[in-house]
């Protein structure tokens, strides 16, 4: 089966909704140069430097350009190369882009995609690796996107484009170059449909973005031990599909959600209240959570990995749910 | 600032500012009449009066075609009228009651008429400014012959996005007029006492951005430079108006603004904008008479505006739960 990296699965799907709709606009700071990352590489040779904007270091003009643009008929993708840098531009996402459709009564729509890079990344520290995707999915009016795989990263994406509501499109920057099988058609994603990533019977862990891999490494050293553990990949924390993690549940009776992002109020807290909630009844182990700590992400490899949520950390929490 | 203006007359276009006199007093009876409805706790919410400050937007506004493009402030009745709004729509919407222009969902604060062109007040200081460039680019990705008027205050000056903006219009030759009604106050502090350097026309300079100043109380004045910038602006071109003005109420219609001297707001009102444009019509040989019945018939207008929205129902509550976004469920974990 061919196969596709994850940051050209993005490039390739903005390119082909590019195409089909002349309303798309893509703007940020060095895209006509590729991007940072190389997300962009050749889309001004095709496009123009008018729909492959290159931007002042402004991010929140970026942002509130988009919210004004889409408000006039275009189909904004902005570009905030670090998810970290999108918080200079929070009052145009929290307070103008997701509320505007509410707020006038529907007399308008703010179809924009926020692309909002997360995640630990080569010795990136404090400002270039938070994941804050929680902060968004409790915002109303905003979805947020958390692929984990190249087929995810370009179906995602161009649902996120023709999507008529704000979408914050968080891609994990270590995924970048990560291989995986190219999309099996030009269909768009659907939010709020999770992927098993792995099946099992024993337990459900619940990830999403680069978390998932972490995830799927520790059920392969679980079912070499004879427990079966099922990942779910979110894809989407809002919409997040619960009836996919409660049906998940019904069968294995133990929950455990990992992610990246520091655990206190973290996303995890959400599934895990929701399960209780739901599924108090099915429980034979107490749900648990494995995140980060609440410290700001370290430069030095060996302070960096203190926040990183292991394979091995999943596996014993793993072994310590069954036990229970 | 000065009382009324010379009279300009005989060369006054009558016709046109009998016109613009009567939008300014429509705007004036909407906003006192939205004032006694917030003393009689019909109007729930802050509202921001824009009284004095008439002849700026209805001088600008005046200039604009249908499918051009206003952004307005907290302070936006008198923008959103001077664009088309109609005002029984509007004082439903302050009362928070159903058919109001956002369904009852935005009140005074956001107060929007998309079908005439008015993309939004802004309850945040300076945020309609990056929402109006970016209205300004779709527009020339599109190759449309629009134009944006931004309005904002004195105060929004010292925000971020009064930087990033005007520079980012400037940068992609936008087709973005930005109109700063300086009316002396941020808030209820003086914006003089908070503002390092010469003041807002100087900042744009800086950044780049043609500037123009006017007396924002001038209604005549305000129409010919905004006509000119209007038609720079149309041609990709990014204008800056500074209009000099007065805020002759508090900051909401609560503020009693005991922080200004009442010889100093006295003096304002002397100089106030529908008393000069009357004095320089009946100058030209309007009669009082029919000046009178201009007046008679705003404030008709806007007391029937106001009893009807009274009368009016509120909004079903299923609305609150409608135009949030297309997928997920907004009552997913609530009580």
């Amino acid at each position: 089966m061919a196969t596709i990296t994850y940051i050209e699965a993005g490039r390739q799907a903005l390119a082909e909704e590019m195409r089909r709709d002349p309303l798309v606009w893509a703007v940020g700071e060095d895209l006509g140069r590729g991007g940072v990352f190389g997300q962009y590489k050749g889309l001004v040779d095709e496009f123009g430097a008018d729909r492959i904007s290159d931007a002042p270091i402004s991010e929140a003009c970026i942002m509130g350009a988009a919210v004004g643009a889409a408000m006039m008929g275009a189909r904004p993708v902005v570009e905030m190369r670090f998810s970290d840098f999108a918080l200079c531009a929070v009052d145009e996402l929290v307070n103008q882009a997701a509320k505007a459709r509410y707020m006038f009564g529907g007399q308008t729509r703010v179809p924009m995609v926020v692309r909002e890079p997360i995640g630990m990344w080569r010795s990136s520290a404090a400002q270039h690796s938070q994941s804050l995707e929680a902060w968004y999915a409790h915002v109303p009016g905003l979805i947020v996107a958390v692929p984990a795989t190249p087929a995810d990263n370009y179906a995602m994406l161009k649902a996120a484009i023709r999507a008529d509501d704000p979408v914050v499109f968080m891609e994990h920057k270590n995924l970048w170059p990560l291989e995986g099988d190219a999309p099996e058609s030009d269909a768009p994603g659907v939010f709020g449909k999770a992927r098993i990533a792995r099946k099992g019977d024993d337990l459900t862990i619940v990830s999403w973005s680069a978390a998932v891999h972490v995830a799927c490494e520790a059920a392969e050293t679980l079912a070499a031990e004879g427990i079966g553990a099922e990942v779910i990949d979110l894809r989407s924390l809002w919409p997040w599909d619960r009836e996919a993690v409660f049906a998940s549940l019904k069968r294995t009776g133990r929950l455990l959600v990992v992610h990246e992002a520091v655990a206190v109020a973290g996303f995890g807290a959400e599934i895990a209240a929701s399960a209780a909630e739901t599924m108090h009844r099915d429980l034979k182990a107490p749900i648990r959570r494995l995140g980060a700590p609440r410290i700001p992400i370290s430069y030095s490899p060996g302070l960096e990995d203190e926040v990183r949520v292991t394979a091995a950390a999943v596996a014993k929490t793993a072994r310590e749910m069954i036990a229970d | 600032m000065s009382a009324a203006q010379p009279p300009r007359a005989p060369n006054l276009n009558v016709e046109r500012y009998r016109g613009f006199y009567q939008e300014m007093l429509r705007i004036r009876e909407f906003e006192l009449a939205a004032i006694r409805a917030a003393e009689a706790n019909l109007v729930l919410g802050a509202i921001h009066p824009s009284i004095g400050q008439e002849a700026v937007a209805v001088g600008v506004c005046g200039n604009l075609e249908r499918a051009d493009i206003i952004l307005s402030t907290h302070r936006g009745h008198g923008h959103t009228m001077a664009k088309g709004a109609d005002p029984l729509t509007m004082m439903r919407e302050l009362m928070g009651r159903a058919g109001g222009t956002s369904q009852g969902k935005g009140g005074s604060m956001h107060i929007a008429d998309f079908g005439v062109g008015m993309l939004g007040a802004n309850g945040v200081v300076a945020a309609n400014i990056n929402i109006a460039v970016g209205a300004a680019h779709a527009i020339k990705l599109r190759g449309g012959d629009e134009v944006v008027i931004c309005f904002f205050g004195d105060g929004a000056t010292n925000r971020g996005p009064f930087l990033e903006g005007l520079n980012w219009a400037g940068v992609f030759n936008l087709p973005i007029l930005f109109v700063c009604e300086d009316n002396g106050f941020a808030a209820t502090t003086r914006t003089s006492a908070m503002t390092a350097g010469a003041g807002p026309a100087a900042r744009a300079a800086a950044i780049g951005i043609e500037t123009a100043e006017v007396d924002g109380n001038d209604l005549v004045a305000v129409d010919e430079v905004a006509r000119d910038l209007i038609a720079e602006a149309r041609r990709g071109k990014p204008r800056f108006l500074l209009a000099r003005t007065y805020r002759l109420t508090g900051h909401t219609s609560f503020d009693p603004a005991a922080y200004r001297p009442s010889d100093e707001v006295d003096a304002r009102w002397r100089g106030e904008p529908i008393a000069a444009i009357r004095s320089a019509l009946r100058d030209a040989g309007e009669e009082e008479a029919d000046l009178d019945a201009i007046a008679e018939a705003a404030k008709a207008e806007m007391i029937a505006a106001f009893e009807a929205a009274k009368a009016t129902d509120w909004p079903e509550k299923a609305l609150a739960y409608a135009d949030v976004q297309d997928i997920g469920d907004p009552r997913e974990g609530a009580f």
